[in-house]
């Protein structure tokens, strides 16, 4: 017989395969082109605009909307690439509602901002389509660059990299690039293949060379890179996962939240992607958020997000924990977990009330129990595999503004790097404004 | 509630809005439809002389221009006059006049610039029992190259002639219909009148090329490769259209004479203010062409709710009420002194009236850091540019100083007298106060 919603334990095919398939397509749909024009039309043109101050890479919004609405959407993409070149993901993944279309001032006179996102993808997907790379290199300087990791932050760094005329080459520990594009973020965000088809479209620009299956501390060491090339990019991302620090922990079936994600987008066939049908996460932020609703699109019965102090201090924002509630996905405030209850494999979790003073938080020792047969946790990523050598901050590899760590020819950026917020448009800013300072020292 | 009942030129009509002579007015199917939806009165398309009638092209015969989300904002078209036989027009006008006895019809007419031609078509169309007729001098495009509609309407001595033999000819009010395509509006509206017209109607359309190919690099609408001048009407032209109606309603020689306006007539409120310019009543298009007749149903509501919130029980008590009120620049009194002001809790810092301010005017907006915009009297001259480019309304408004408070620009406090550029020292013939 067929599995269900109802099916005890951890299977494949909860829901018809047709359904799954609907319930992972794009999350918002891509904008027809009178769609595209009415609503760039709300866009104000503003003087110094917010958005564009809001936007960690600087995009000029108020610009290439404009381009968009004079029947310009190629142009429109050009403005968006050249301080964005990976606009194409950051339109589906940028959590405009705390970034551009937060501040829009259409936002504050009607609560409805100007549709940045969805007009950005528009106008990235239009230039995309054509198969054409908008920009060229600059002469060759003979300057070679190696660039750990090929994520957000390292696509970034590279391409700007070959655009001033040097060589790059990318090395890679997993088997595609794309970092979290590939393999963290939710699959009804960036459906289609497209993280692979962006990779593929700017690596047109030329010069870039990507070596996959290449993990610093194991092929490859910092002293190498540095004896073989002019300058290094370490963009490595936070490799490690935080504990529960909650008895039966250990138990089968208690995994981290991440793991799934890739599992997930690295899966071509949905429907046998097993899952529990009472999953727990424990976490507040977008990764939490990612693994609940894909476990609810997946057809688990019950998906839980358990979050250890209260809902204004949840790393997800507004609309995703919306997001959540409109996939069925319970979130739970102030609980924290402190035991895996099962025999041999995780069937009840355990839960401590909390209290929050002064930013700490206190259990109450106050308990409930969740059915849970499946517990993903997603309380955070920890820097793992930093080279010697390199100064750390907060847990992560010091960096100045410009991407500079504390050893000569060393530069760093995305997750990886100080400063900054976790996402995918930070990562760009940071590869990009890294390279330009590279190319400054480079070519002195 | 109020009574939209209008009196032109001795024709009652249950409300001022008249079709005007057009495409939606081609025939007795249309105009029924019409007016079961409520126009108060309908110009019929113009008629042309007896015999073969004129042939149209068969390709696109409008283009367009637009604005946000595709809304029609100038229509042009290179429609001749009626392409149906007169003696079919004749009949229909005839059924639908007797069908319908409480509204307005309207015979538009062009025929050659010559006696004979206007003495043959008059007494066919008198015999119809329509309630007038209007003298088509306007159309721009193709009926001007043989000498007829705006060829007529641009020779004010051409005007009069024809106004005269159309008194002489037939018995009932005469309308000219003026071209824009001139220069100053008052004289082809002093030469219909000097022809004993009973009334001018206004505008036409205005010679316009809407748009262009850039792969066929021919102008739109194209016909087989080509294009050619329209007629361009719709809302973008109420502006000029205004301008003239009140051109006409405050000119010495024409002051007081009937005027039917027309020119981008969209709404209750656009023909409130062609009548305050001294309309008697207005006549509808491009809105009918792009939503419809049922509009109507919201020009006849929203005017009465105009007229019943201030108080105006019939037309006649508004009609012209603006026409003083409109003067040359010399006499506008420059002692009147605004100073914009921006409501800071209605503002939403787009820092449109900045840039505008900044870039393109005095720089008299100011900006700080955490963008809040402030007015720098002592450079504000009051153009209100910042008031016009504002998306939010009301939130900048133009504040009038009072007598004696200083205005900050000049250093000077606000004389409390009336003073204009007659007067003014610095203009060569100013004359001498008294």
């Amino acid at each position: 017989m067929a599995n269900s919603q109802t099916t005890p334990g951890i299977v494949p095919g909860r829901l018809p395969a047709d359904d799954i398939a609907r319930n992972f397509t794009d999350l918002h749909a891509p904008l027809a082109p009178h769609e595209a024009a009415v609503a760039a039309d709300r866009c104000y043109f503003c003087h110094d605009a917010p958005c564009m101050t809001a936007c960690p890479t600087s995009i000029d919004i108020p610009l290439f909307i404009r381009q968009i609405g004079t029947g310009t959407p190629e142009a429109a993409a050009k403005t968006i690439f050249n301080q964005n070149i990976l606009g194409g993901m950051c339109a589906r993944v940028c959590p405009t509602e705390t970034l551009c279309e937060e501040v829009c001032v259409r936002e504050t006179a009607e609560g409805a901002p100007v549709e940045i996102g969805r007009l950005q993808r528009f106008a990235t997907d239009r230039l995309m389509a054509k198969g054409v790379h908008p920009f060229e290199r600059a002469a060759a300087t003979g300057k070679r660059v190696a660039v750990v990791g090929a994520g957000p932050a390292g696509l970034s760094c590279a391409h700007r990299l070959a655009m001033l005329g040097h060589d790059v080459t990318i090395y890679e520990a997993r088997a595609k690039a794309g970092g979290l594009n590939e393999y963290g973020i939710a699959a009804y965000k960036t459906p289609d293949g497209f993280a692979q088809a962006e990779v593929d479209w700017l690596m047109q620009i030329g010069g870039i060379e990507i070596v996959e299956g290449k993990r610093l501390g194991e092929s490859l060491s910092l002293a190498g890179l540095q004896d073989d090339f002019d300058a290094v990019f370490l963009s490595i991302g936070l490799g490690g996962v935080n504990a529960l620090r909650a008895s039966g922990e250990d138990k089968a079936n208690v995994t981290d939240a991440v793991g799934f994600i890739a599992d997930l987008r690295q899966s071509s066939d949905l429907g046998a992607l097993p899952v529990g049908r009472d999953v727990v996460v424990i976490g507040g932020g977008m990764t939490a958020v990612d693994a609940a609703i894909q476990s609810r699109k997946l057809g688990a019965e019950n998906v839980t997000i358990v979050y250890r102090r209260g809902q204004e201090a949840m790393g997800a924002s507004r609309y995703e924990q919306d997001l959540a509630a409109q996939n069925g996905v319970r979130l739970m405030f102030n609980l924290r977990p402190v035991a895996v209850h099962g025999n041999g494999a995780a069937a009840e979790i355990e839960l401590e009330y909390t209290t929050v003073q002064d930013g700490t938080v206190t259990g109450t020792g106050e308990t409930l129990r969740l059915r849970a047969d499946q517990v993903f946790k997603a309380i955070g990523q920890t820097l793992t595999d930093a080279p010697e050598g390199l100064d750390l901050s907060g847990g992560k590899i010091a960096v100045t503004e410009a991407g500079r760590t504390s050893v000569a020819g060393v530069w760093a950026g995305g997750d990886c790097a100080s400063g900054g917020d976790d996402l995918t448009v930070t990562a760009v800013a940071e590869g990009r404004d890294a390279a330009m300072d590279m190319h400054a020292v480079l070519v002195g | 509630m109020a009574d939209l009942t209008t009196n032109f030129l001795g024709i009652t009509s249950p409300n001022p809005f008249w079709l005007a002579s057009a495409p939606p007015t081609d025939k007795e199917y249309n105009v029924r439809r019409a007016f079961e939806a409520g126009w108060g009165g309908v110009v019929w398309k113009t008629l042309g002389s007896e015999g073969p009638p004129v042939v149209n092209v068969n390709g696109p015969r409008y283009g367009a221009i637009y604005g946000a989300d595709r809304r029609l904002l100038g229509l042009n078209n290179i429609e001749l006059i009626t392409d149906r036989p007169l003696q079919t027009n004749l009949e229909e006008i005839t059924r639908v006049k007797r069908d319908y006895p409480d509204r307005a019809l309207i015979v538009s007419i062009m025929v050659p610039c010559e006696e004979e031609a206007w003495k043959a078509i008059l007494p066919m169309v008198e015999a119809t029992g329509a309630d007038g007729i209007e003298l088509n001098f306007g159309c721009p495009h193709g009926m001007a190259e043989r000498g007829m509609g705006s060829a007529v309407g641009q020779v004010p001595e051409y005007i009069t002639m024809v106004t005269e033999w159309c008194k002489q000819y037939y018995s009932k009010p005469v309308i000219v219909k003026l071209t824009p395509n001139i220069t100053d509006i008052r004289k082809p509206a002093q030469a219909a009148f000097k022809g004993n017209a009973d009334a001018v109607s206004l505008i036409n359309t205005i010679n316009s090329i809407t748009s262009v190919n850039l792969d066929l690099m021919a102008p739109e609408p194209t016909i087989d490769g080509k294009g050619t001048h329209g007629g361009y009407c719709g809302p973008a032209v109420k502006p000029i259209a205004l301008n003239m109606v009140a051109e006409i309603a405050r000119d010495a020689e024409t002051r007081g004479k009937p005027i039917s306006a027309i020119g981008g007539i969209t709404t209750w409120r656009d023909a409130a203010e062609f009548m305050v310019m001294g309309a008697g009543n207005v006549q509808v298009c491009t809105a009918a062409m792009t939503y419809g007749f049922k509009v109507v149903q919201e020009m006849i509501s929203g005017l009465s709710q105009w007229m019943d919130d201030k108080g105006y029980a019939a037309t006649s008590d508004f009609i012209g009420a603006g026409v003083p009120n409109v003067t040359d620049w010399q006499y506008l009194n420059l002692n009147y002194i605004t100073k914009a002001r921006i409501d800071q809790d209605a503002c939403i810092k787009c820092g449109r009236c900045y840039a505008a301010c900044e870039d393109t005017s005095h720089q008299a907006i100011s900006m700080s850091p955490d963008r809040v915009f402030e007015v720098q009297d002592d450079e504000c001259v009051a153009c209100n540019l910042c008031v016009d480019v504002c998306p939010v309304e009301n939130c900048i408004t133009m504040v009038e100083l009072q007598p004696g408070e200083m205005d900050k620009r000049t250093g000077k406090p606000v004389p409390s007298e009336y003073a204009n550029w007659t007067t003014h020292p610095n203009n060569p013939a100013a004359q001498a106060a008294e």
